[in-house]
C-alpha cells in the first residue's frame, strides 16, 4: 500500500503552488513599481515546475510499486523582457533622457494565474482528505 | 484452505485501486508541471489455477482530448473524474471484503 508516497505528492504540489501564489503577490504589489533604470526595475517573477520521479531506475522496487511524481520548484526566474520604457519627462523618477522604465506586469493574467494556482491547491487538499479516509476506512477493516 | 484463496480477488484489487490512486495523484499533483505526460493504470486479470486469479497491472500514458502549449497532457476534468471513480472502486473493494470477513468471522464463531 502506498499510501504516505500520495501525501507526500500532494505535498509536494502543495508547497509549489504555494511558491507559485508567492510570486504572484510579488508580482501584483510591484505591478507599478518605476524606475529610471532598466537594471533597477522590478522584473516578474516566474515560477519553473518539474517532476521528480521515485522509484523509476530502482530494480529492488518491488513489481508492483508505482512511481510516485513529485513536484518541485526548479528555479524561479526574472521576465526581463517585458520592461517598457515610457517618455515621461515630468516624473521625478526620470532619467536625463525624460524615460522612465516600467515592469510591464500583466495584471489581468496574473490575477487569472493566481485562481489557477489556487484552484490546483485546492484539488490537492481534496487528494489528500480522499486518501485519509481511504486509509481510515482501511484501518476500520477489522473492526468488523 | 488457505486464507489468501478465502478472501478472493478483493484483496488484489484493493491494492491496485491504491496503486491507481497513486498514479492519478501524481497526475493532479503535476498539473502545471510543463512536459509532464499523464498516465494511468490497467490490470489483465490471469487464471492462475481454476479458482486462482492473478491480476497484473500495467502503466501507460493518458490520450488527451487536447494539445497543450506546455507539453502537459494532465487534463483537470479528466483526472477529477477518473480520481473520484478510483475512490468509488476502493470503497467498493473494501465493502466487499469486509463482508467477506464478516462472512468467515460468523463462520468461525459458529452463529
Amino acid at each position: 500500500m502506498s499510501f504516505n508516497q500520495i501525501f507526500l505528492t500532494a505535498g509536494s504540489a502543495m508547497t509549489a503552488q504555494t511558491i507559485r501564489l508567492n510570486t504572484i503577490s510579488s508580482n501584483l504589489a510591484n505591478a507599478d513599481s518605476v524606475s529610471g533604470n532598466k537594471d533597477d526595475v522590478f522584473k516578474p517573477l516566474k515560477p519553473v515546475f518539474a517532476s521528480i520521479y521515485n522509484n523509476i531506475n530502482n530494480p529492488s522496487a518491488l513489481a508492483n510499486d508505482i512511481k510516485s511524481a513529485q513536484v518541485m520548484v526548479a528555479d524561479v526566474v526574472q521576465v526581463e523582457s517585458l520592461t517598457q520604457k515610457r517618455h515621461e519627462p515630468d516624473n521625478p523618477l526620470a532619467n536625463e533622457e525624460g524615460n522612465v522604465f516600467y515592469s510591464g506586469i500583466n495584471v489581468v493574467g496574473e490575477m487569472a494565474d493566481m485562481m489557477s494556482a489556487s484552484r490546483n491547491f485546492e484539488m490537492n487538499v481534496e487528494v489528500l482528505s480522499n486518501a485519509k479516509s481511504m486509509q481510515q476506512s482501511l484501518v476500520q477493516i477489522l473492526e468488523v | 484452505m488457505k486464507l489468501d484463496n478465502a478472501l478472493g480477488i478483493h484483496p488484489q484489487m484493493l491494492q491496485f485501486h491504491s496503486a491507481r490512486t497513486q498514479v492519478l495523484a501524481n497526475n493532479l499533483a503535476n498539473a502545471d508541471t510543463p512536459n509532464y505526460k499523464a498516465q494511468d493504470l490497467t490490470f489483465s486479470a490471469t487464471y492462475n489455477s481454476v479458482n486462482e486469479l492473478h491480476l497484473s497491472q500495467e502503466t501507460f500514458f493518458r490520450m488527451p482530448f487536447q494539445r497543450s502549449e506546455n507539453g502537459n497532457t494532465v487534463e483537470l476534468g479528466v483526472e477529477q473524474a477518473k480520481f473520484a471513480e478510483n475512490v468509488m472502486n476502493y470503497q467498493t473493494s473494501l465493502t466487499f471484503l469486509k463482508m467477506k470477513i464478516s462472512g468467515l468471522k460468523s463462520a468461525i464463531e459458529g452463529r
